[in-house]
């Protein structure tokens, strides 16, 4: 399995190297080389903020067609509760899943369902372990690659529990296989998302060796067909839903907290705000905090990139239906109780480590700190990288060159123009034998034109840059590598992550 | 030592926003030195409460930080009233902090002990009336 598998790519073909997405990556995975970004697998935490930000719609998720429910025997959908918040004036949630009926899934299996049994484990989980406090939330797949990659000293702090949707699939691959007989090959569990966070989560998870999600389908491909289905449904419907307020919660920021019945708990939403909560809660900032709950998107998973609605409208509308609602109705049994604890831990990477051992990443250290007091200083992303100290670590990993600075050229044009200047002077009172001045004219004549040649064709001169990053590269893997294996065939490589019993995620390009 | 990694952060006084920032800049440091999680870890709580000490307490000042390849060498220096009884200030939970420092969830007494806890040395140079410099080790 791929440990940096990735859902968010880029089509090389629209992007027109701007330096929108560079400045918004939370984890500067971005450069812009040879006139097209490059995402860095490594650093990439799959948040989707490029995706929302690219002007051009050259980032992409990538996720599964609807009709890959053709593919199998019996088929399980299993709802977000975001998808809850998307439709207006839905007063019943039944009226989606009895639509959901209707598109051809066999059976549903709300996310919101199991959410309800990760409440209640979380409950037990809190009380039981007070010494470990506080836990933070596991639920976005996000935010457990941004603390695996950059956060060492909370991974101990995460909540070892599967997240609602693995074990809403666990329990329903039972239920089918219980019920139709079937092989679980035969058997489809089909993710309705609101983000590709997720995809990634199936295709490569953390805290579980494989997942039993076998598709993941956006939230905005299902919506439409949902829409004049849920006409269809009509006014006598069975009533097949299974969770309660504690569920449907989830679908926003402060949803899961709220699931908790304790009020030591913090929620924050947005992947900023989330990363500036992390580096507080590893400064021991917070005291009597039980609970942290950090979802990396805007307002929660209502604010994820595969829905429709504004989050913020879909927010009010998750709190409207789960008005009349019981609290929760989904409850603990032994099954899903074995099912719910992570299997695997979560292992520290130290992607954003300089070198290879402490001694040369220390002195590659030392070198970003003197190139940084080089640099301008601005920030301008004319480079390819986000700030002048992200060029600089670029420079002492082997991967850009002083020279991708404009500034730094400007200056140095203005230096050999100057000694150019110098020359001529001197040429023209006489004071040096003239075909050796002249000789030396020439070669200033030819560095200035090379030099302009840099900034005029970063073209031209990025492709050698791009190549020798790949191989100069200390850890072999830089983000060149990754969107070199995407080019030679982006199904290929998808492909090969896929666990055993299941056929792959198809390619969508969506923007 | 001449191959250390100096640097200098300044700290304003009564300026809560940005404490943090310093302490902040050199976690991303070490973690991109790669030094175990446990020294960071250690660097990051004593340095914040440093920080927010010479924010509730003196007059700014400045935190000068060496890092080598043993050690990470932290040095608070502040302009401030000093601090006339260096042992009750070690004890945990006494405090001078004034009454609207406490109401924004500060002053909680834990400061001085804290980063005693969290260092390897702690060295503390005081003079009333002119400022006082802690000097820390966190060795790697």
């Amino acid at each position: 399995m791929d440990k940096f598998y990735h859902s968010v790519r880029l089509d090389p073909d629209l992007c027109k190297g701007c330096i929108n997405c560079i400045k918004r990556c939370p984890t500067e995975a971005i450069r812009v080389r040879n006139g097209k970004a490059q995402i860095n697998s490594k650093f990439c935490i799959d948040c989707g903020e490029c995706i929302r930000v690219c002007p051009h719609h050259a980032k992409y998720a990538i996720y599964d067609r609807p009709d890959a429910i053709k593919q199998y025997e019996y088929t399980v959908a299993l709802p977000a509760p975001s998808l809850y918040s998307q439709f207006n004036n839905l007063d019943d949630v039944n009226i989606v899943l009895n639509a959901l009926l209707l598109m051809g899934f066999d059976d549903v299996f709300e996310v919101s369902a199991a959410a309800e049994l990760v409440s209640e484990a979380t409950r037990t989980y809190i009380t039981t372990h007070r010494d470990q406090l506080p836990f933070i939330s596991t639920a976005c797949p996000s935010v457990v690659r941004l603390i695996r990659v950059r956060f060492p000293n909370l991974i101990s702090h995460m909540l070892p529990l599967n997240p609602p949707v693995e074990v809403a699939a666990m329990l329903a691959v039972s239920q089918a296989m219980k019920k139709t007989g079937l092989p679980r090959e035969k058997i489809g569990i089909f993710f309705i998302s609101p983000c590709p966070s997720k995809v990634t989560y199936v295709k490569s998870p953390l805290g579980n060796e494989f997942s039993q999600v076998d598709r993941v389908l956006a939230i905005k491909d299902i919506y439409p067909q949902l829409l004049s289905r849920m006409k269809a449904v009509g006014k006598d419907y069975p009533e097949i839903g299974t969770s309660g307020k504690i569920g449907i919660s989830w679908g926003r920021s402060g949803g899961e907290s709220s699931g908790l019945l304790s009020e030591n708990y913090l929620a924050a939403d947005g992947i900023e705000n989330v990363i500036r909560v992390l580096e507080d809660l590893e400064d021991q900032k917070f005291t009597n905090l039980e609970f942290i709950e950090l979802n990396a998107c805007n307002g929660g998973c209502v604010g994820g990139i595969l829905t429709v609605e504004n989050p913020y409208v879909a927010e009010t509308k998750l709190k409207r239906l789960r008005r009349y609602m019981p609290v929760a109705r989904t409850h603990m049994s032994q099954e899903a109780e074995e099912l719910i604890p992570w299997t695997t831990g979560v292992q520290y990477e130290p992607v954003f480590r300089l070198g290879n051992t402490m001694m040369e990443s220390f002195t590659r250290l030392n070198q970003v700190e003197r190139l940084c007091k080089k640099l301008p200083g601005l920030d301008c992303g004319s480079c390819g990288a986000p700030t002048c100290k992200a060029l600089a670590e670029d420079i002492v990993r082997g991967q850009a060159q002083e020279t991708d600075c404009v500034y730094y050229l400007r200056e140095n044009l203005h230096r050999l123009s100057e000694e150019v200047s110098t020359l001529a002077d001197d040429l023209a009172a006489g004071d040096r034998g003239g075909q050796e001045t002249l000789r030396i004219l020439k070669e200033y004549i030819h560095r200035i034109s090379d030099e302009m040649s840099l900034l005029d064709g970063q073209e031209d001169d990025g492709d050698k840059i791009a190549s020798q990053s790949t191989d100069t590269s200390s850890s072999g893997t830089s983000g060149s590598e990754a969107s070199g294996a995407e080019a030679s065939g982006r199904t290929g490589a998808v492909r090969n992550t896929v666990h055993q019993q299941n056929t792959p995620i198809e390619e969508k390009e969506d923007s | 030592m001449d191959d250390a990694i100096h640097l200098t952060y300044p700290i304003s006084p009564d300026d809560f926003t940005r404490a943090g920032e310093a302490s902040s800049d050199v976690k991303r440091k070490l973690k991109q030195m790669g030094v175990n999680p446990e020294a960071i870890r250690k660097v990051a709580i004593a340095m914040y409460e440093g920080e927010i000490n010479m924010v509730i307490h003196a007059k700014g000042g400045e935190i000068r930080v060496d890092i080598t390849p043993e050690k990470i060498i932290m040095v608070l220096d502040d302009v401030g009233p000093g601090i006339p009884n260096v042992e009750l200030a070690m004890q945990a939970g006494y405090s001078t902090a004034p009454d609207e420092v406490r109401s924004l969830g500060f002053g909680a007494g834990m400061g001085l002990p804290n980063m005693k806890k969290y260092t390897d040395s702690m060295d503390i140079e005081t003079t009333i009336g002119v400022g006082t410099k802690i000097t820390m080790v966190v060795n790697i």
